[in-house]
């Protein structure tokens, strides 16, 4: 690991020790609670979508959150290490075969739906997880 | 006016502020920053450290070179550079500089070599349009076009932007925020990019257009002085410096 690498890693590990990051991938539903700033208070914001991409590159990693909000495409990019960034929950998880979704960006309604993944591992080893 | 440092660029990343504001970071780290040798008015007509940093195998120093830094019983340094000083602000020969001496938030200027874009055309060197894609136009799509007037005056004049050699010159990035400092790495994490690639040599220095940051120590924070415990460690590699460069010395000679 080079240098800057070796600082990514203290900052992550530093990150993970107050927050904890689920596994998701593209394809999967996310319900993110962003940190709010309104005047003096702090509030955190929900934001509920799909996760169409992911990028890992370090500090810089974020991952793209889509959903349609009255009628409208609306897409946030979050940085995955942000402090504004609370929680990270994983609703649903999709089947799909991309890593990145832009393809959704062209469809809406039946054609934009992804299939939920069913766990074929018996209902002992998710307790367990 | 206390001196500047010489740091190398690591590369660059990003650090998150507690309120959530991400800061885009460039890395810089002293290397065996030394003081090698001082410019006195007396002797020189002018006050200045000179410091060396990095390392140079003693196979690629010349023996004139080897001379200089025996002197001041330091290593061979990779990159020597001289800072202009106040009078009160020289530093002891062969002191070593540690990245406190720049502290958060104060302003510097981050003096290196561009990076060499090689021989360059017009439209990329100085952002010329170039020629139509028709209309006529053919096989100097990207050519500078007029270079000047008629039979009067009759010659380019001096100064005309044309193709030529990009990058590689010396170029200061003015007033760049000091975001923190790392002393056990000895690292200095500068606010946004500064010239040059990875790997090369910068002169980072107090912002001449800012005053002096109040905390900032003068005339320089020294390794020694920093933090107590080292300072036995510091004399014992100077002292194994100066046992050991004469020697490689005599070797040689």
């Amino acid at each position: 690991m080079n240098l800057i690498q070796t600082i990514e890693a203290e900052n992550i590990a530093k990150f993970m020790e107050t927050k904890k990051v689920p596994q998701f991938r593209a394809g999967d539903t996310l319900r993110v609670g962003v940190r709010v700033v309104e005047g003096e208070r702090t509030r955190v914001q929900n934001y509920e979508g799909v996760c169409i991409a992911r990028s890992n590159k370090g500090m810089g990693s974020n991952f793209t959150v889509r959903k349609i909000s009255f009628g409208e495409g609306v897409e946030r990019v979050f940085p995955l290490y942000s402090p504004n960034i609370d929680t990270i929950e994983v609703v649903r998880r999709g089947v799909v075969r991309r890593a990145k979704l832009y393809y959704l960006r062209g469809r809406s309604g039946k054609s934009a739906r992804i299939v939920e993944k069913r766990d074929p591992r018996p209902a002992k080893a998710v307790a367990a997880e | 006016m206390r001196s500047g440092v010489i740091a190398k660029k690591m590369g660059m990343t990003r650090l998150f502020q507690s309120d959530g504001r991400h800061v885009p970071v460039t890395v810089l780290a002293l290397e065996g920053c030394q003081v090698v040798s001082v410019r006195t008015q007396e002797r020189d007509g002018y006050t200045a450290v000179q410091l060396g940093a990095g390392v140079k195998k003693a196979k690629n120093t010349s023996k004139p070179e080897r001379g200089h830094f025996g002197a001041a019983s330091v290593e061979p340094k990779a990159k020597v550079a001289e800072f202009r000083v106040s009078e009160d602000a020289l530093l002891d020969v062969a002191a070593t500089v540690s990245a406190d001496h720049f502290v958060a938030g104060q302003m510097v200027d981050v003096t290196g070599d561009t990076v060499g874009k090689g021989f360059q055309g017009g439209m990329k060197r100085w952002n010329f349009g170039g020629l139509r894609a028709t209309h006529g136009v053919s096989v100097s799509h990207r050519s500078l076009g007029s270079t000047g007037q008629r039979q009067d005056p009759g010659k380019v004049f001096k100064g005309k932007k044309m193709a030529g050699h990009m990058g590689d010159r010396q170029r200061t990035q003015q007033n760049l925020e000091v975001v923190s400092t790392d002393v056990e790495r000895g690292l200095i994490f500068v606010k946004g990019s500064v010239p040059g690639h990875k790997g090369g040599w910068l002169l980072v220095k107090d912002a001449v257009k800012v005053a002096r940051h109040a905390d900032a120590p003068y005339p320089a924070s020294i390794k020694s002085a920093a933090n107590d415990t080292p300072v036995v460690e510091d004399q014992i590699v100077n002292d194994q410096v100066a046992d050991t460069t004469p020697e490689t010395v005599t070797e040689e000679a």
